[in-house]
C-alpha cells in the first residue's frame, strides 16, 4: 500500500483542531493563492468547510468503515444522463478546481503546496478501486472516494457538504476528463465477507507478509521504512511514502479488513503498490494467506486516531527512573499522542513533514523528570540510502517555498518550555518563542548525537547555553522508530531560564520534528501547539495505610465487643441452669 | 537468422510453461544481460523481407553499476558487479534496438496477430530483453526466474498500466490494445530495473541482439520508412523500397562518429 503525506496543517496552530483536521486545509489565509487569479470564493469557502469536514472524517473512516464494501451496491449512482458532466462541471469548478486544476490534470493552484499531490484525471488512473489493476474505477469507487475523501491526505470527504445529486454529477464529470471510460467494462474484484481473524491469523498473514516481501517497502514492522522505501516515485515521478502500516487510520482506502484485502487484490493503480491476484492465481499465495495479511496489517494499529490529550500526565516511578528508552518499564507507563502538524507560518514553511505525531510518557521520583518520545521517521538521517528521496522532495516541493537544501542534516526533537511556570495565562508563541518573550528548550540531533539545552526566539533561533546541559539524552532508532529518553532535575540550576518541575502543576510544554533525509531542518519540520505535562504530587504512604488500620481496628473492636458478650451470655446461662 | 530461430524457440517455450501453469525459472543465462533477442514473427503475406545491422561507433557511455548487495540471490548471478545495461555494444554492433517499419503499409489493412507470445523476463533482477517489440493484442508472457519478488508495472499513456507482484518465480500474461512506442516497464522493490516494450500496429518488426542484426519478414512488396529505436540513443529512420518476394536492406549506425 502506498503512502500518504501528511498534508498542510491548520491554518490557526492552537488547539486540539490540528489532530485530524490537519490534513484537510488545503487553503489557508496566509498563504500565497492562486497563481492564476483564481476566485477568492474558493479558498474562503473551503476554509470554512475544513472544520466540518475535520470532524466528520474519523467518523466516518473508523466504525462505518467495515461496512463500506458491503453498502458499495447502495452507493451506486443512478444511471449517469448526458447533462450530468456539465451540471457536474459547475460544482468541480467550484470545489475541485483548486487544487485538481481546471482541466483535471491535478496543477491547481494549490497542488504545489501538497504531496502526495491531487490526483491528475485525465489518466484515468485511480488508486482506491474495486476494479483489477489497471482498470479504471467503478462510478461507485469513484463516489466513495467523494464522500469519504482519502484518510491521510488533503483530500476531504463531502458527503455532508454536496447534495446527492452533485456528488453523481461529479462521477460523471470526473470521467470526461479522461478517454478511457468511454466503453469501458472493468473487471470487478469479488469479495466475499472476511474470514475470523484471531491470533493464528495474525501469526499467518505475518508469514505471509514476509513471504510476499511487503517488508521491502513497508518495512519490517510496517513503519513504511524498507530498503525500497526511499526509491519510490507515483506515475507522475513525484516520491511516495510506503505506507505507514502501523498508523491504519490513515490508509487512503479505509482500514477495515475487508479494505485493506481488496487492496492487495487490487493494488493501488499509479503507486508502486502491486496487485497480488496474479499470484494467487498462479498458486504462490492462496487467497486465505492475502486475508490474513489483511488481518496482520490490520493488527499493527488501533482502528482509530489515537485520542489527544491536552495534559500529559508524569507519575510518580515505582522505584528509579528507567535509564533507557528501551527500557522494559516503559510498556507499563501510560502514553500520551500529540500530533505534530506541517509549519506553514513561518518562512521557510514547509508542507510535507514526515513525522506526523509524536508519543510522550512521562515519570518522575521527585528529583528528576523523565520524559520518553517516541515517534515514526523512516531513516536515520543522515543515511545515503535516503539522498535520492531528499532530492526527488526537493525537486517536487522546491515550488512551494524556494529552494529545499539537498544536503541531509541531523534527524531533530525539541522539547519546549516557557522559562518560567507562572499563573500567567499567556505563553509564549508556540513558534519557537519570539525575541520578546522567549522558549527554554532542549533540542537533540542524531548527528552530532547530543542534546543541547537553551532559549529559543523563534524558528530557526536557538542559542544554547554554554556548559554541560543539564538535560541527559539517550536515543535509538529501531525499525523505522525513534526512541528518546530525556532526563533532568525538577529543579534547574538557574530557575530565572528553565523551568521548575514543581508537582500538582500544570506546565506548558511543546514538540518540535524534523526529518534530515526529508530535507527538515529548523524550520522545516512538524510542531505541535503547546500542551501541558502535570508531575502527580506522590501519594503519601497513609493514604494507604489509614483505611486498613481503620478497617482491621473496626473489625477487632467489633470482634472484641461480640466475643465478650457471648462470653457474659453463657456466663448467665449457666448460673440460671444451676439456679433452677 | 539464427536469433530470428532462437527468439521463435524461446517464444515456443513460453507458451509451453504457461500451458503447464508456470515457469521453474531454470533460465541459465548467468550474466548474460544484453540483448536476449526476441525477433521474428510470423509472416502474414506477402514474401519481402528487410535485413540490416544497427552498428555503433566510438566510445559507448559507460553503464552505472548497480548495487545488489541487498538482493543477494540475484547479485550471485554475476561475476564482478552487475550494471544497469543501457548500452550494449559487441564488436561494434548495438543490442537491443527495436527495428520497425514506422510508415509505408497500405492503409486500412489489418495484420494477423502473431499466433506466439512475446516473453520479457526478470532474471537477475534485471529485464531480459531490456528492449521488446510486440504487436498490438500478441501476447505477452511475463516472467520472473529469480527466487525474489518482483513487481512488474507498466506505465503506458495510450494503454492501461498494471502493477502485479511475483513473489517468486511465475508467469503472468498480458496485452496491450493501443500502438504505443514505447511503454516502459519498472519495479518498484529495484528501482533499477527498466525495460522499453514497442507496441505496434503490425508484425513488421525486430530486435537486435549482440550481433547487431535484425530480419523483418512477411513484407508486402513497397517503399518503407524504417525506424530504428534506441531507449538511451534515440532513433534513426531510412528508407527502404522492398520487391515482390524480395529483400530490401537496412543499416544503421549510432554513437559518436555518425
Amino acid at each position: 500500500m502506498t503512502s500518504r503525506r501528511h498534508a498542510p496543517p491548520a491554518c490557526q496552530p492552537e488547539g486540539a483542531a490540528a489532530t485530524e483536521g490537519s490534513s484537510v486545509r488545503s487553503w489557508c489565509p496566509g498563504r500565497p493563492r492562486a497563481r492564476r487569479g483564481r476566485s477568492l470564493v474558493v479558498p474562503a469557502a473551503l476554509l470554512g468547510m475544513t472544520r466540518a469536514v475535520a470532524s466528520a472524517l474519523p467518523a466516518l473512516t473508523g466504525s462505518v468503515a467495515g461496512a463500506l464494501l458491503g453498502m458499495t451496491v447502495l452507493l451506486v449512482p443512478a444511471p449517469l444522463d448526458a447533462q450530468a458532466a456539465p451540471r457536474g462541471k459547475a460544482t468541480y469548478d467550484k470545489w475541485c478546481a483548486g487544487c485538481h486544476g481546471d482541466t483535471g490534470a491535478g496543477d491547481g493552484p494549490a497542488a504545489a503546496y501538497m504531496l502526495p499531490r491531487p490526483r491528475d484525471f485525465t489518466k484515468g488512473v485511480y488508486q482506491i478501486r474495486t476494479t483489477a489493476s489497471g482498470e479504471v474505477p467503478l462510478d461507485a469507487d469513484i463516489r466513495r472516494i467523494i464522500d469519504e475523501g482519502m484518510p491521510g491526505t488533503a483530500m476531504p470527504g463531502w458527503r455532508t457538504l454536496l447534495s446527492e445529486a452533485e456528488r453523481n454529477d461529479l462521477v460523471a464529470y470526473l470521467k470526461s476528463f479522461s478517454q478511457f471510460f468511454a466503453n469501458a467494462k472493468p473487471n470487478v474484484v469479488t469479495v466475499g465477507g472476511a474470514p475470523g481473524g484471531g491470533a493464528d491469523a495474525i501469526a499467518n498473514g505475518k508469514a505471509a507478509y514476509e513471504k510476499l516481501e511487503c517488508f521491502k517497502c513497508h518495512g519490517p514492522a510496517g513503519r513504511g521504512d524498507g530498503q525500497s522505501a526511499p526509491t519510490l516515485t507515483d506515475d507522475w515521478d513525484h516520491p511516495i511514502r510506503a505506507a505507514n502500516l502501523s498508523q491504519s487510520w490513515s490508509f487512503t482506502g479505509g482500514n477495515a479488513v475487508e479494505q485493506i484485502y481488496t487492496r492487495l487484490r487490487t493494488g493501488l493503480d499509479g503507486t508502486p503498490m502491486p496487485s497480488f491476484t496474479d499470484a494467487v492465481d498462479a498458486k504462490l499465495v492462496t487467497d486465505e494467506e492475502l486475508w490474513q495479511v489483511a488481518h496482520y496489517v490490520r493488527s499493527l494499529s488501533s482502528e482509530r486516531a489515537p485520542a489527544v490529550r491536552e495534559v500529559i500526565r508524569a507519575a510518580p516511578a515505582e522505584g528509579t527512573l528507567p535509564a533507557t528508552p528501551d527500557d522494559s518499564a516503559w510498556a507499563d507507563v501510560e502514553r500520551f499522542w500529540i500530533p505534530l502538524v506541517a509549519q506553514i507560518i513561518a518562512k521557510p514553511r514547509w508542507f510535507a513533514p514526515m513525522v506526523n505525531g509524536v508519543w510522550v510518557q512521562a515519570l518522575h521520583d521527585g528529583r528528576r523528570l523523565a520524559l520518553r518520545l517516541s515517534w515514526d521517521d523512516p531513516s536515520e538521517s543522515p543515511n545515503a540510502a535516503w539522498q535520492e528521496w531528499l532530492d526527488r522532495v526537493a525537486a517536487t516541493m522546491t515550488d512551494a517555498d524556494g529552494p529545499v537544501p539537498t544536503t541531509q542534516g541531523s534527524d531533530q526533537f525539541s522539547v519546549q518550555f516557557p522559562p518560567r511556570v507562572t499563573d500567567d495565562a499567556e505563553r509564549p508563541y508556540f513558534l519557537h518563542g519570539s525575541a520578546r518573550r522567549p522558549v527554554h528548550m532542549w533540542r537533540w540531533t542524531s548527528s552530532p548525537a547530543r542534546v543541547e539545552v537553551g532559549a529559543a526566539t523563534g524558528l530557526g533561533r536557538f542559542a544554547p547555553a554554554g556548559g554541560a546541559p543539564e538535560v541527559t539524552a539517550a536515543a535509538k532508532f529501531d525499525q523505522g522508530q525513534w526512541q528518546l529518553l530525556l532526563t533532568r532535575a525538577l529543579a534547574p540550576a538557574d530557575t530565572a531560564r528553565a523551568p521548575t518541575f514543581t508537582t500538582g502543576v500544570a506546565i506548558p510544554i511543546g514538540f518540535y520534528a524534523a526529518d534530515g533525509s526529508n530535507g527538515e531542518d529548523q524550520s522545516r519540520g512538524a510542531i505541535s501547539s503547546w500542551y501541558a505535562i502535570y508531575l502527580d504530587v506522590p501519594t503519601p504512604p497513609g493514604v494507604f495505610v489509614a483505611p486498613v488500620a481503620t478497617m482491621l481496628l473496626t473489625a477487632g473492636l467489633g470482634t472484641l465487643l461480640v466475643v465478650r458478650a457471648q462470653r457474659r451470655d453463657r456466663g448467665l446461662g449457666r448460673n440460671n441452669q444451676e439456679e433452677s | 537468422m539464427r536469433r530470428s530461430v532462437f527468439g521463435l524457440a524461446v517464444a515456443g517455450v513460453s507458451v509451453a510453461l504457461v500451458a503447464c501453469g508456470g515457469g521453474d525459472g531454470g533460465d541459465a543465462q548467468v550474466a548474460d544481460t544484453g540483448g536476449t533477442g526476441t525477433a521474428a514473427v510470423a509472416a502474414p503475406a506477402g514474401g519481402g523481407t528487410i535485413t540490416g545491422t544497427v552498428a555503433f561507433t566510438g566510445t559507448p557511455p559507460a553503464n552505472p553499476p548497480i548495487d545488489m548487495s541487498e538482493e543477494s540471490a540475484c547479485a550471485q548471478k554475476y561475476q564482478g558487479q552487475p550494471t544497469d545495461n543501457q548500452v550494449v555494444v559487441t564488436d561494434g554492433k548495438l543490442a537491443d534496438v527495436v527495428v520497425y517499419v514506422k510508415s509505408g503499409l497500405p492503409a486500412g489493412q489489418n495484420f494477423q496477430v502473431p499466433p506466439q507470445a512475446v516473453e520479457i523476463d526478470q532474471d537477475g533482477c534485471l529485464y531480459k530483453p531490456r528492449a521488446l517489440a510486440m504487436m498490438v493484442n500478441q501476447k505477452l508472457t511475463i516472467k520472473n526466474s529469480d527466487p525474489v519478488a518482483h513487481n512488474i508495472k507498466a506505465v503506458p499513456k495510450e494503454n492501461r498500466g498494471f502493477n502485479i507482484s511475483q513473489p517468486r518465480p511465475m508467469t503472468s500474461e498480458r496485452t496491450f490494445s493501443q500502438p504505443e512506442m514505447t511503454v516502459p516497464f519498472e519495479c518498484n522493490i529495484h528501482s533499477w530495473m527498466h525495460a522499453d516494450v514497442a507496441v505496434l500496429p503490425h508484425p513488421f518488426f525486430a530486435t537486435t541482439g549482440r550481433d547487431g542484426t535484425f530480419t523483418i519478414t512477411g513484407l508486402p512488396a513497397g517503399t518503407y520508412e524504417v525506424e530504428a529505436w534506441h531507449g538511451k540513443l534515440g532513433a534513426k529512420t531510412m528508407t527502404v523500397t522492398v520487391p515482390e518476394g524480395g529483400q530490401g536492406s537496412a543499416s544503421f549506425t549510432f554513437g559518436t562518429a555518425t
